[in-house]
């Protein structure tokens, strides 16, 4: 280990190894290892919904848009799969957005800026299909925004006109407005109640685009279950290329243990290793639905026993 | 002690190993089977009549030097028979309780031709418990440094014994795994009460303690390829396993309740889901239900025991041969008997039926008979007409096996696989067709057993000590 610098923090062992400037490889495979995962930045951008920047310079590196992370956040915790939203091969550092809808995602919007992730895997998934569609129509309902920006920015990058729709149920549910606005040619946010942007579903604002006669070759639409189900019947008669992003139940991320499985054209996929973006056309939504209704009862014990425990604790601590 | 003679030696009656009543350990977790107490061991070393020619050590896949680690239990020297072990098995431990002993090392024991085999893998893992009590796990001797690197991909019993052989020849060794804990399939798979995790960890310590460096969350083909490997070592030893559950391909598989035993038990095992919610990881709840478990296999067997102590009303394992094709171990099967596991042979799965809104409740089976023999050798069961039967159950755990994961592969394009993506090696060197690549376990050779990959792992470890020493050509 002379090569090495070693050092005890928490408890977690860092080993530093210096850079292989003979080899010009930078950065990259040579730093750090291991459980780092420190928390660089974190905000909450809506009620309930985090933005995390978290330092993790090998998969900063490798990640490509649409392959996510699988965390856990404590020894016991379960693991589960977040899609990256952006990177920073500078820094080192990736960026995703958690919408506490459970205990997990719950606890994991606790954590502040200095504190670390107890396990991140990654990048997993396939990348998405980044090419030269022509006009491409990115969909992000909620916190699917986060999912579908980096994929709305690559599209960019490989030359095509990309118009944005943000879907939010009100305003400050609209998310990544700015970020979007840097690198699509349209942006238009919309709200269920009509409290911002267009009134309405971003299905009507869709069809309003198509109804206008431009032309669109391809749509990317990620958020929940029934939105993005609702896009692909929108598209489906006018033969339109829609990709979504499932998310289903997921233990190890590697394929390793079929929990994840969906049905596409008529076919068992493994989402984790086969996606997780796929022909919206051909993706049973209503199997994905009734799969990811699996747990609804224990995760609403998971969340009680947790929300239980952090009242014992916040109690302890004000005594 | 007076001397005594083959004959006498062959005269005692194999000793039992102390077990868990039934009735008690089909409720709990805790391991089943509680060892030799230190007089039980002696008596069984006995037993061993210390053949000329032992033909036990050619029945082993990594070739122990069983009649001297018997001797030396014989003669209360517990440490140096754990000592004996450890230089030809990174785990003993574990293999004194995974291993088909009965299809290995004692069904070649001399002993056993005219009685019962010594009881080998009892008294492997008595030496091996022994010494991690009452000594903590002692090192291995090591040779001097090296200087060569090798990188293991796997953490499973492929990976752990190769890394342990390759430390003790003096290389410096990495371990990438892919999961947030060490061990693979002995820490996912195996339960609790047939294999507990604080024998995993302390082997694994050892390993770390004789300086094999491990890194978690390491998913090798996308965290870091194969070729980045390569740039910083000397070696590669692809050990990932199998790790692709296959499905039954039947109506109603994806119904909630039908789980691969892969995801059964990693929920049970890795993620700790007995202990739920103090563990956050789900199970459904088994309690008072009907668990089918399809397949023969040990990952069957643990997958129906683990279904009773989680509460299970009934728990059936549901196969389409007969009792004598089954892979899994004797004992494996005996446990389950004893424990009220159902057993329907010569029934293959039709359909699954659920509700509306997507729960399974029933099974449609095929009953079958034996016709021909296949290309397996076994006789291959065919369908009786019309004797179709429909069983209620709410949990179903298809244990038929695992197809190889195609990260690696499919990240790797110069690393040759067969056409079910199996990595192709030479089979004295575990050489595959990538320059200092090499790889053994279950990822070539489709599911097998721990002990096998073990003994993959250790070939290689050779093979790569050669290699990175001498730099041969491919």
């Amino acid at each position: 280990m002379h090569s090495s610098t070693i050092f005890l923090f928490h408890n977690y062992v860092v080993f530093l190894k210096p850079l292989n400037l003979k080899k010009q490889v930078c950065y990259r495979s040579k730093i750090i290892w291991i459980n780092m995962n420190r928390i660089i930045e974190a905000r909450f951008l809506a009620p309930d919904i985090k933005l995390f920047k978290i330092e993790a310079p090998k998969i900063a590196l490798k990640r490509k848009a649409g392959q996510f992370i699988i965390l856990r956040v404590h020894p016991d915790g379960e693991r589960i799969p977040l899609t990256i939203a952006d990177s920073d091969t500078k820094d080192g550092t990736i960026t995703i957005i958690v919408q506490g809808v459970g205990k997990t995602t719950k606890q994991l919007n606790t954590l502040e800026a200095g504190e670390y992730i107890q396990d991140l895997v990654g990048p997993l998934g396939k990348a998405s299909d980044i090419e030269f569609y022509g006009t491409a129509v990115s969909i992000g309902g909620g916190v699917g925004t986060a999912i579908a920006y980096p994929t709305a920015k690559a599209l960019k990058e490989a030359g095509n006109k990309v118009i944005s729709i943000i879907g939010g149920r009100t305003k400050e549910l609209v998310l990544l407005e700015d970020e979007m606005k840097a690198v699509c040619d349209e942006v238009y946010p919309t709200t269920d109640d009509g409290s911002y942007g267009f009134h309405g579903f971003v299905t009507q604002k869709l069809q309003e685009l198509i109804n206008e006669g431009i032309k669109i070759d391809l749509v990317l639409a990620i958020g929940p279950i029934p939105m993005m189900s609702a896009v692909a019947e929108v598209t489906r008669p006018y033969g339109i290329k829609t990709i979504v992003s499932l998310n289903p139940i997921m233990i190890d991320g590697t394929g390793m243990c079929g929990g994840c499985r969906a049905i596409v054209d008529d076919k068992t996929v493994f989402v984790c290793v086969d996606g997780p973006e796929f022909d919206a056309h051909k993706v049973n939504f209503n199997i994905l639905t009734k799969r990811n209704r699996m747990y609804l009862l224990q995760e609403k014990i998971s969340y009680e026993h947790f929300c239980k425990l952090d009242k014992m604790v916040k109690e302890t601590v004000s005594n | 002690m007076a001397e005594i003679t083959p004959k006498e030696r062959m005269a005692i009656k194999r000793h039992h190993m102390l077990e868990q009543d039934a009735d008690v350990r089909n409720k709990n977790f805790s391991e089943v089977n509680l060892g030799y107490t230190v007089e039980l061991a002696k008596e069984e070393a006995l037993r061993c009549i210390q053949c000329k020619k032992p033909l036990c050590i050619g029945g082993c896949p990594v070739s122990i030097n069983i009649p001297a680690f018997i001797k030396k239990i014989e003669e209360g020297d517990f440490k140096s028979a754990a000592a004996i072990l450890k230089k030809d098995n990174a785990l003993p431990a574990v293999c004194g309780r995974v291993c088909p002993q009965e299809e290995q090392c004692e069904k070649v024991c001399t002993v056993g031709k005219k009685n019962a085999p010594v009881a080998i893998g009892y008294l492997e893992r008595f030496a091996a418990d022994w010494e991690r009590e009452n000594l903590g796990i002692q090192l291995a001797e090591k040779k001097p440094n090296s200087g060569k690197k090798v990188a293991i991909v796997g953490g499973g019993p492929a990976g752990l014994s190769c890394a342990g052989d390759l430390i003790q020849m003096g290389h410096d060794v990495t371990v990438f795994e892919a999961l947030h804990d060490i061990g693979g399939v002995l820490i996912y798979g195996i339960p609790e009460f047939r294999l507990p995790k604080a024998i995993v960890r302390a082997e694994v310590e050892g390993l770390k303690k004789m300086g094999v460096e491990f890194r978690t969350n390491s998913v090798i083909g996308l965290t870091d390829t194969i070729d980045e490997l390569l740039e910083e070592y000397d070696a590669i030893f692809i050990g990932v396993g199998a790790g692709l559950p296959y499905f039954l391909n039947v109506p109603g598989e994806q119904l909630n309740g039908v789980y691969s035993s892969n995801e059964y038990l990693t929920r049970v095992n890795l993620m700790k889901a007995y202990d739920f919610p103090r563990s956050d990881t789900p199970m459904f709840n088994i309690e008072g239900k009907q668990v089918a478990v399809f397949g023969g296999g040990n990952t069957a067997m643990d997958a129906v025991r683990t279904s009773l102590r989680l509460g299970a009303k009934r728990a059936m394992i549901l196969y389409r041969r007969t009792e004598a094709e089954m892979p899994a171990r004797i004992e494996e099967i005996k446990h389950a008997k004893e424990e009220g596991v159902e057993f329907m042979l010569l029934v293959g799965p039709i359909e699954f039926k659920g509700t509306d809104d997507g729960w399974l409740r029933s099974v449609v089976i095929q009953k079958m008979e034996l016709g021909e023999p296949d290309a397996s050798g076994r006789r291959r069961p065919v369908p009786i007409e019309d004797a179709i039967e429909e069983i209620p159950i709410e949990v179903a755990v298809i244990a038929i096996g695992n197809g190889s994961n195609p990260i690696i592969s499919k990240t790797t394009p110069d690393l040759n696989v067969n056409k079910w993506g199996n990595i192709l090696v030479d089979e004295n060197s575990m050489k595959s067709s990538k320059k200092g690549v090499f790889a053994g376990g279950d990822i070539v050779t489709g599911g097998a057993t721990v002990i096998l990959a073990m003994g993959a792992g250790r070939k290689a470890a050779k093979a790569i000590d050669e290699y990175v020493r001498n730099k041969e050509t491919w």
